[in-house]
């Protein structure tokens, strides 16, 4: 009775270029790697001298974040002022939310004031995507994450830094561990790593951290660690909230460390060249060694450096299928 | 005396189904085929080709008032519920005031009879405030109208405290209706805990929250001999306990939201909160099984579970809308569907939207036995329609089925032999 919604159908302007970037799920191949491309060539950019462009001149970007966060809101705004765009940062959490607004009511609101891009953060899981359908034509929508359904940059900065490393996807083995059921992270991972051609993409985790049917997405899940890691080129560690072993989904901190905590001696049995990645923050002695996360295979600080170029690649294709609509619809009118 | 003529008379508590004259008097259904002698007829409504049933009885519609009038009103409603062939609504306690005194049952069947359209039916709350901790008056509330008791899918903690309440509720005979759900199982849930929630990232609500409360309340049935109804069941497991139960002849019953019956948690998709509803959306195993329970007498009734909501309840990142579908006037055109895929019979059907619930409250409707209260649902089964923002009666616009062609239209509804509602 009902035609079941193409993911893309949200965040693709009518000649398949991006106009909003909602979710990994869904995004072709080649998609994919234009934005790995695209941000590869901004990341060299960045070591030069001078660090701008002017692909959002005169636009103004608006980040809004409903969750508190320090380094996606950072490198966003970092991405933006390097594209040349005006930038507000606004955090709602402390203010209009608390005055019983809603987001749709927030969101006209900062559309009176015309904003050419908002870089949405929120806890709700589609709140990107509410955004999107309720937002006035030709303002872009980036999703800097919502609830546990998505953080595509964060995946593609991920993926840009595994390129980086590794080169081809085809033959690598990439294991995701810690808590895949809370994670936006690992979801819009595992989207672009299954489309991007990884050989197998694991989860590692105890089983009340494993959301329902996981496997469907393509996934092999492992409930061993050791046996998890065996042979794996890439291991992606997962930050461990507090709140937790309050929900009765782990006994202890040190129960979990002991049995998924990342350590050199756990690493022994990924392959030998294999790096280590975390989207951070990262709790050191809950899901990660000290020893590990500053030691040879760590690539926690690349991955920061990679998201300044991912965000700018995601803002400028996106803004730019947004132009390209624009242009179609009033030479059609 | 008014005569209906030449429609297909479909009545399943008396068997009945063929192309004849019914003959209303004094409110009552007078005589069926032959009119009865030195009668004058004073008024008729031609219904060849169109289909004559009993007014549809709704097991569970929510109507908002008291304490919820910006998204609906008794008048309001009772009026979709007319344009939807509906005559009989029960309601459940879940207004503010909560149906847990008196007067508040009494407010609802006044207002309800000063509309005069519906008949309105409201349960009493099964316990004080629905805090799960203290009986409510049941008798008096009984005494002030109320059909049955329960305490919506608030649920009661305490199995002692459940005990109590079917305990006295049995010592009079009162019909209890579960909305089975395990409050911490299903916690912060929005939808069917499966491939599609992993894939959305929303939080799910396993079938167990619904089977673990199912068996619980099927023990202290079983204990109490209390009459209880389950109302609007969502998974196949439970309805296979229902079933099971009854062969053990536990006096159980239960109903299932037409919406379970066509929609499943891959509807979510997109993050279209339409389909935002509690009990959430299955899987199509359990589709399955609903629909079997429906042909072998594990589910005996249908309803629409009506939540009307005004529009900015449904504007929001999925999770934070409220749930519900507005359901009243696609209640018989859905249940057609399921006769046109071969599901159900007609008159299947029309049992378990009419016949069966009433047998589930006792009351005397349902029927068009000679004798009976004249609530009739005349409509054309070859209708093509859509339900639009424009057309639709109901205050609540709230409908995932909005712009789908359904076939079948109620063109004219009486109640107490009087025309309510004519299209």
């Amino acid at each position: 009775m009902f035609e079941i919604q193409d993911p893309n159908s949200i965040q693709l302007n009518s000649e398949g270029q991006l106009k909003h970037f909602i979710t990994t799920e869904g995004l072709s191949k080649a998609l994919l790697t234009e934005i790995i491309e695209t941000a590869d060539s901004f990341a060299d950019m960045s070591a030069q001298q001078v660090k701008k462009v002017p692909l959002l001149r005169g636009k103004t970007v608006v980040n809004l974040f409903f969750e508190s966060s320090t380094r996606t809101l950072s490198t966003f705004e970092l991405a933006a002022k390097r594209l040349s765009a005006d930038v507000l940062n606004l955090n709602i959490s402390t203010s209009s939310t608390s005055k019983g607004e809603t987001l749709k009511d927030t969101l006209q609101t900062l559309e009176a004031m015309h904003s050419d891009m908002f870089v949405v953060r929120h806890s709700d899981s589609g709140a990107a995507h509410f955004i999107a359908e309720h937002v006035t034509p030709n303002v872009a929508v980036i999703n800097a994450g919502d609830g546990r359904h998505a953080h595509p940059t964060q995946a593609m900065l991920d993926m840009l830094t595994i390129k980086r490393h590794k080169g081809d996807f085809s033959p690598l083995i990439v294991a995701i561990v810690g808590d895949i059921l809370h994670s936006r992270v690992a979801r819009s991972q595992i989207h672009a790593l299954r489309t991007l051609g990884a050989a197998e993409i694991r989860v590692i985790a105890p089983t009340t951290l494993l959301p329902k049917n996981i496997e469907a997405l393509g996934v092999k899940v492992f409930t061993n660690m050791q046996a998890g890691l065996k042979d794996a080129d890439v291991v992606i560690m997962l930050r461990l909230q507090k709140e937790r072993m309050q929900s009765a989904l782990l006994p202890s901190e040190s129960e979990f460390y002991k049995l998924f905590g990342l350590t050199n001696e756990k690493l022994q049995h990924a392959k030998p060249d294999a790096v280590v990645m975390h989207p951070g923050p990262i709790n050191r002695g809950v899901e990660i060694e000290s020893a590990v996360a500053d030691g040879p295979k760590s690539l926690i600080l690349d991955q920061v450096t990679n998201g300044i170029a991912v965000r700018m690649a995601v803002m400028s294709m996106s803004m730019s299928g947004q132009m390209t609509e624009k242009n179609l619809k009033s030479e059609a009118q | 005396m008014l005569v209906i003529q030449n429609g297909r008379v479909v009545d399943p508590k008396n068997q009945l189904d063929q192309t004849c004259d019914l003959y209303i008097k004094n409110g009552k259904v007078a005589a069926i085929g032959q009119a009865p002698e030195g009668q004058s007829i004073s008024q008729s409504i031609d219904a060849s080709g169109k289909v004559v049933i009993p007014g549809l009885i709704d097991l569970c519609a929510h109507v908002r008032e008291p304490g919820y009038t910006q998204k609906a009103t008794i008048a309001s409603e009772t009026a979709a519920a007319v344009a939807g062939g509906i005559t009989t609504l029960v309601t459940p306690p879940t207004t503010k005031p909560v149906v847990d005194n008196p007067a508040v049952a009494e407010l609802i069947i006044d207002r309800a009879e000063a509309t005069g359209l519906a008949h309105v039916l409201p349960m009493g709350a099964l316990t004080q405030g629905l805090q799960g901790e203290q009986l409510s008056p049941m008798h008096a509330l009984s005494s002030s109208g109320c059909v049955a008791f329960s305490n919506a899918r608030q649920g009661i903690p305490s199995a002692l405290v459940l005990l109590r309440c079917l305990e006295y509720a049995a010592t009079h005979d009162f019909l209890v209706i579960f909305q089975p759900q395990d409050h911490e199982l299903a916690a912060k849930g929005c939808m069917h805990d499966d491939t599609t929630c992993t894939r959305l990232g929303l939080a799910g609500i396993p079938e167990t929250a619904e089977t673990v409360e199912v068996a619980r309340c099927l023990l202290l049935v079983e204990q109490t001999g209390v009459r209880a109804h389950f109302g609007q069941l969502s998974a196949e497991r439970s309805v296979r306990m229902v079933t099971d139960a009854r062969k053990l002849g536990l006096r159980v019953t239960a109903d299932v939201s037409i919406h379970h019956l066509l929609l499943t948690d891959v509807n979510v998709n997109g993050f279209n909160s339409l389909f935002h509803v509690i009990p959430p959306l299955r899987s199509q195993l359990d589709r399955a099984g609903l629909l079997h329970g429906l042909v072998t007498d594990g589910i005996q009734a249908i309803c629409s579970d009506h939540q009307p909501h005004d529009p900015a309840a449904k504007q929001a990142p999925f999770a934070a809308t409220e749930p519900g579908i507005s359901g009243l006037e696609t209640l018989l055109p859905l249940g057609l569907m399921l006769v046109k895929q071969q599901l159900l019979s007609l008159p299947q059907l029309i049992e378990k939207l009419t016949s069966a619930p009433a047998s589930i409250l006792q009351i005397n409707k349902g029927s068009l036995g000679i004798g009976s209260d004249a609530d009739i649902c005349i409509f054309d089964p070859e209708t093509q329609w859509q339900l639009s923002d424009e057309n639709c009666v109901s205050a609540g616009k709230n409908s995932p089925f909005m712009g789908v062609p359904l076939q079948g239209k109620v063109i004219h509804t009486l109640i107490n032999g009087k025309t309510v509602f004519q299209a």
